[in-house]
């Protein structure tokens, strides 16, 4: 109810508010963009500041602003909120804060409107300053470019707090009593930010490569018809070793070059194949983030023929078949280094180029002592990393007795379903 | 008329004294100064535009606002240097308060100098503390910037009570209201004094008065 105010009061105080409206929501905006504000005081009054204060208007901002209001002003059961959000680069988003700019009934039928409203208008102004720096959103705004952006949606209506979560928390930034209700600024803001950071890591694919056949046969097989090394569990303690050390798994098929290599029963992790594997592919799919000093992903990840191997840069080049590395067919010594080293010649040999000069040092592992006595640790080390394997426990054999056993069970049933008798008589002995 | 008194209590470490101090008073300086004034010949007045400025806390994770006044920033920088220098000098357990009155003058007639009746009256306590190592100094820096955030807060909340503010003055009656001394924002009249505990926290040590503004001397 308005009877007390004039038409000349009424007028100024909707015009008030209009511009209220939109200056909030220009502070608001303005102490999202991620930048430091900075305005300068005019002692001479060019009177188009509202409310004294300096405050920038951003033409998109302000046309935002009075396309939600569409002509309408802030009245009771009409806010008006703006929402920032934060979107990451992948293209989630989540909301961080509600500001509303709302009015109740609560009329204050005395206050001079040309005068004290406009005055406190100005001064909730500054509070929305002041506020606006202190609420989490404003870190993470100042923040903003690389992983994320900050955006901002102006409505006009019921306020919607849903998309802020759990527990959230509700600042009051001050009150206004007019004539007409009074005008209240508040803002919502979510606390539960959890949800970001554990989404921030989790978007990004696994560094590890996923080993599809983990528990497959090995590739190479004592049976294989082209002769290959019998390898048994080496190969289970190759395939472990390969996950860990994130090789993939080439199928065995595309490898008959390497097996050429490895008659005499040593094994030979060294050559992979050259056209890409899934596990490759998909490696190289998944988006990597690239360490500090690392050349440029261009010249390690498009090589169809590089291997997604750790430290492969630091594998000396100019390697360029394996029958002269001394490493990977050393002259004496039991079948095969250990796994890190050939993995490493392996990128060597593929005879792509990696860029450092990283000297091969031998093998010596720690604490051992000079090779001085007859068996030193890192020649125990070397002959009895490959045993091989146990007669039991190869498949086929077991496999073949399992076979026979199969085969005799019925005559065994036979036997036993005569001598039924006898086996009665010693049960009845025992109890 | 009764004085508006609200304290705020702050513990920080001994590099962020300055700039935490900077953070509440000019918090309150922006809600407490408005553009200069410009009186028309029919009474009536015009006023300035204010400019604000937001400055990032170099020892602490807060930025706060103030109004782009580098003549103001400088007295105020110069207050709190001067309590930042009497409680590192006071030796003892480093607990100062600060405090920002503001108030209006009313002119006494000779010989009576003119009184100052103050109408708020903010004191900000501070408990300085010594940290071990990097790691609790980076956990102070948020602390004190979450802490300073709350401070804030509360001081948005009392002024946004619109409580008692002194009338808009004539233009005889502006300087006994306001600080017209500077060219670009005219804050209410204030005075800002400090006090530092001594370490049995009996008796105050060192009590400084000082009038920024001078024009009370005679």
């Amino acid at each position: 109810m308005d009877s007390g105010l004039s038409p000349q009061d009424k007028k100024d105080l909707d015009k008030f508010i209009k511009f209220f409206a939109l200056k909030t929501v220009q502070v608001i905006v303005q102490a999202r963009l991620g930048e430091k504000i900075c305005t300068r005081s005019s002692s001479s009054p060019t009177g188009s500041d509202w409310f004294n204060l300096a405050i920038k208007d951003i033409p998109e901002v302000t046309h935002e602003a009075k396309r939600a209001l569409a002509g309408q002003l802030p009245g009771i059961g009409r806010s008006m909120c703006v929402e920032i959000s934060l979107k990451t680069s992948e293209g989630d988003s989540m909301e961080l804060e509600t500001w509303c700019l709302e009015m109740n009934e609560k009329c204050d039928k005395d206050i001079k409107v040309s005068y004290t409203v406009y005055n406190r208008l100005s001064v909730l102004l500054k509070s929305l300053l002041a506020i606006t720096r202190v609420t989490p959103a404003y870190k993470l705004s100042r923040k903003q470019g690389h992983d994320y952006v900050i955006l901002y949606r102006i409505y006009f209506g019921e306020v919607q707090l849903s998309g802020l979560g759990e527990g959230f928390q509700t600042v009051r930034v001050g009150v206004v009593g007019t004539p007409v209700g009074t005008v209240t600024l508040s803002c919502a803001y979510r606390t539960n930010l959890a949800f970001m950071s554990n989404r921030q890591f989790e978007r990004s694919a696994p560094i590890m490569g996923i080993i599809v056949d983990h528990f497959v046969d090995p590739p190479y097989s004592s049976h294989r018809p082209d002769g290959g090394a019998f390898v048994g569990v080496q190969d289970s303690q190759e395939v472990f070793f390969r996950y860990e050390f994130n090789l993939p798994v080439s199928p065995s098929s595309g490898d008959d070059d390497s097996l050429s290599h490895s008659g005499d029963g040593r094994r030979d992790e060294g050559r992979r194949s050259a056209s890409p594997s899934d596990p490759v592919e998909a490696l190289n799919a998944f988006t990597r983030k690239i360490g500090a000093f690392v050349n440029k992903p261009s010249t390690q990840v498009n090589h169809t023929s590089s291997l997604d191997l750790p430290f492969a840069a630091f594998a000396p080049r100019g390697l360029d078949s394996e029958e002269n590395d001394p490493m990977v067919q050393p002259p004496d010594s039991p079948p095969c280094p250990s796994p890190l080293q050939a993995s490493l010649h392996s990128q060597g040999s593929e005879g792509s180029g990696p860029q450092d000069d990283f000297v091969m040092v031998d093998f010596r592992p720690a604490f051992s002592k000079d090779d001085l006595l007859p068996m030193d640790l890192g020649t125990f080390y070397r002959e009895f990393q490959n045993p091989p394997q146990l007669a039991s426990l190869s498949l086929h054999i077991s496999s073949q007795s399992m076979a026979d056993d199969l085969d005799s069970l019925p005559e065994k049933l036979a036997v036993y379903e005569k001598n039924i008798d006898e086996f009665d008589a010693f049960v009845d002995m025992l109890q | 008329m009764n004085c508006r008194s609200e304290v705020l209590e702050v513990t920080v470490e001994a590099r962020q004294v300055e700039e935490a101090m900077l953070a509440l008073l000019h918090t309150i300086l922006l809600h407490r100064s408005t553009g200069k004034f410009h009186y028309k010949k029919e009474g009536t007045y015009s006023i300035g535009t204010v400019g604000t400025l937001d400055i990032d806390c170099d020892f602490i994770d807060f930025t706060f606002v103030r109004v782009s006044s580098e003549e103001l920033d400088r007295v105020i920088r110069k207050a709190v240097s001067e309590f930042k220098d009497a409680l590192s000098n006071s030796g003892s357990d480093g607990m100062g308060q600060i405090s920002l009155e503001f108030y209006q003058k009313k002119k006494s007639r000779w010989p009576f100098s003119d009184e100052c009746i103050p109408w708020e009256v903010w004191s900000i306590k501070v408990n300085v503390v010594n940290l071990a190592n990097e790691q609790e100094r980076q956990i102070c820096r948020e602390k004190v910037g979450e802490k300073l955030g709350e401070k804030v807060i509360n001081v948005v909340e009392v002024i946004n009570r619109h409580e008692y503010l002194p009338k808009m003055p004539t233009q005889s009656e502006v300087d006994n209201v306001f600080d017209t001394s500077l060219k670009d924002v005219q804050p209410y009249l204030y005075k800002i004094t400090f006090q530092i505990t001594d370490s049995l926290g009996t008796s105050v040590s060192t009590t400084m008065r000082r009038l920024i503004k001078d024009t009370l001397a005679l």
